[in-house]
């Protein structure tokens, strides 16, 4: 039982074909595209003032966020990796980034002059 | 099936016994998924640092938009659009990739070349395209003034609307790039044009009032362009974090197509045909959509929010 460190990984399912690649790559075209639009118009009834931003802000995270999610997900591949690899990556990102941005943003507050 | 292979990992021996892979994925593929992690912690502590100063000094954070509006041979305004063709030559160069680690899968070594060749060009596409913005945002756009307290006002007309200086001392219909005015010139053509007055950057911004302004310009001193210690646009930390995080994520870019170009001669010379698999292809290929994953989230904190 020689430890080889250039073992390839093992193979994972994945979609047959590239036909999926060119479906998240005009999702990913769209959701940005949308994102311009709204970021040029900046329509009135979006710039209300909702959880301490405005809905229109928060909106572009959401779609940053799906963005992200296909990125991860589908282009490096995540999803089809076992789960122990998923979840060793993920849980880290999705506990830590949110939490370091609240304690900075939310506690930083007490800073603004 | 899952189910299977555990009965058969659990009587064969123990899974972190050594000589099997307990993710299912390689040494490499592993660590890389690992410093991808923690270069996303990293990127999150920059994004998440110029948040907080932005909503310290919200009132003279400059608007993205009011900074970035040049869009290559087209005049006038046009914020938005170069950023997001810089995103679009990003996603695309993210799609070669998967197309390269997919013809890796199939050992096609033309494929592979081919289609991580792309993926190189878009990567210069890229930096090309950040450096153009650079020196944009270095040479300047309008100018502006630097007042008493040491923050930068905007010159406008009544309304706000931002006027530069070209057409405060040379009149509106003036052209040309890049010349320097002196606060003198500024000075004089401000006492002599009373349709013009001051305004602050920001959002909700406080425009002046004539006389105010006219009191402020006394001891003001011409802006132009924006570097570490001074900024036309607005706080000098805008600028700061706009060098530091855009040039972080390009500084990623870069070293991310230098690899590809390392892979990519590898791949010529046949070295991953011997080795019997492409694996390699795939652990860049993390790289450089991650590359992409983080620029996704500078386009929304830095030009979108």
């Amino acid at each position: 039982m020689s430890h080889n460190p250039n073992l390839p990984s093992e193979h994972h399912e994945s979609p047959e074909g590239i036909w999926w690649i060119w479906k998240v790559f005009i999702l990913l075209l769209v959701v940005t595209a949308v994102e311009v639009v709204l970021g040029i118009i900046k329509p009135e009834i979006l710039l209300g003032h909702f959880m301490g931003t405005t809905v229109l802000n928060i909106i572009f995270i959401v779609l940053t966020l799906v963005k992200a999610f296909y990125i991860v997900a589908e282009f490096m591949h995540l999803k089809f990796e076992r789960k122990n690899l998923i979840w060793t990556i993920a849980l880290p990102a999705v506990i830590l980034i949110p939490y370091l941005a609240f304690i900075v943003l939310a506690e930083g507050s007490y800073m603004k002059v | 099936m899952m189910a299977n292979e555990a009965t058969m990992e659990h009587n064969a021996s123990p899974i972190w016994g050594g000589g099997r892979q307990p993710f299912g994925a390689s040494y490499g593929k592993l660590m890389m998924w690992f410093f991808l992690l923690s270069d996303a912690l990293t990127f999150s502590g920059f994004l998440a640092a110029m948040g907080l100063i932005r909503f310290k000094y919200e009132d003279t954070w400059p608007i993205a938009e009011e900074v970035f509006t040049h869009f290559p041979f087209v005049e006038g305004d046009a914020p938005l659009l170069y950023v997001a063709l810089m995103t679009f030559i990003l996603i695309l160069s993210s799609v070669t990739m998967v197309m390269a680690v997919d013809a890796g899968h199939k050992m096609n070594k033309k494929g592979v070349m081919l289609w991580m060749g792309l993926t190189i060009i878009g990567g210069f596409f890229f930096l090309g395209s950040q450096a153009w913005e650079w020196g944009h945002f270095i040479n300047g756009d309008k100018g502006a003034v630097q007042i008493e307290d040491r923050t930068v006002v905007y010159i406008s007309d009544m309304e706000g609307n931002v006027v530069s200086l070209r057409t405060l001392i040379d009149g509106p219909d003036a052209h040309g790039h890049g010349i320097e005015y002196t606060d003198e010139q500024m000075l004089a053509a401000f006492k002599a044009n009373d349709q013009y007055t001051l305004r602050r950057p920001g959002k909700g911004a406080e425009i002046f009032e004539r006389g105010e302004a006219l009191k402020l310009a006394e001891k003001a001193g011409v802006v132009q362009g924006a570097n570490l210690v001074q900024n036309e646009y607005g706080n000098v930390l805008f600028a700061d974090f706009f060098f530091f995080i855009t040039g972080f994520h390009g500084f990623h870019v870069f070293s991310g197509v230098v690899i590809n170009i390392i892979i990519f001669i590898n791949v010529v010379m046949g070295t991953y045909e011997k080795r019997g698999h492409y694996e390699m292809v795939e652990k860049v290929g993390l790289y450089w959509h991650f590359v992409d994953l983080v620029w996704v989230f500078v386009f929304t904190f830095f030009y979108l929010v």
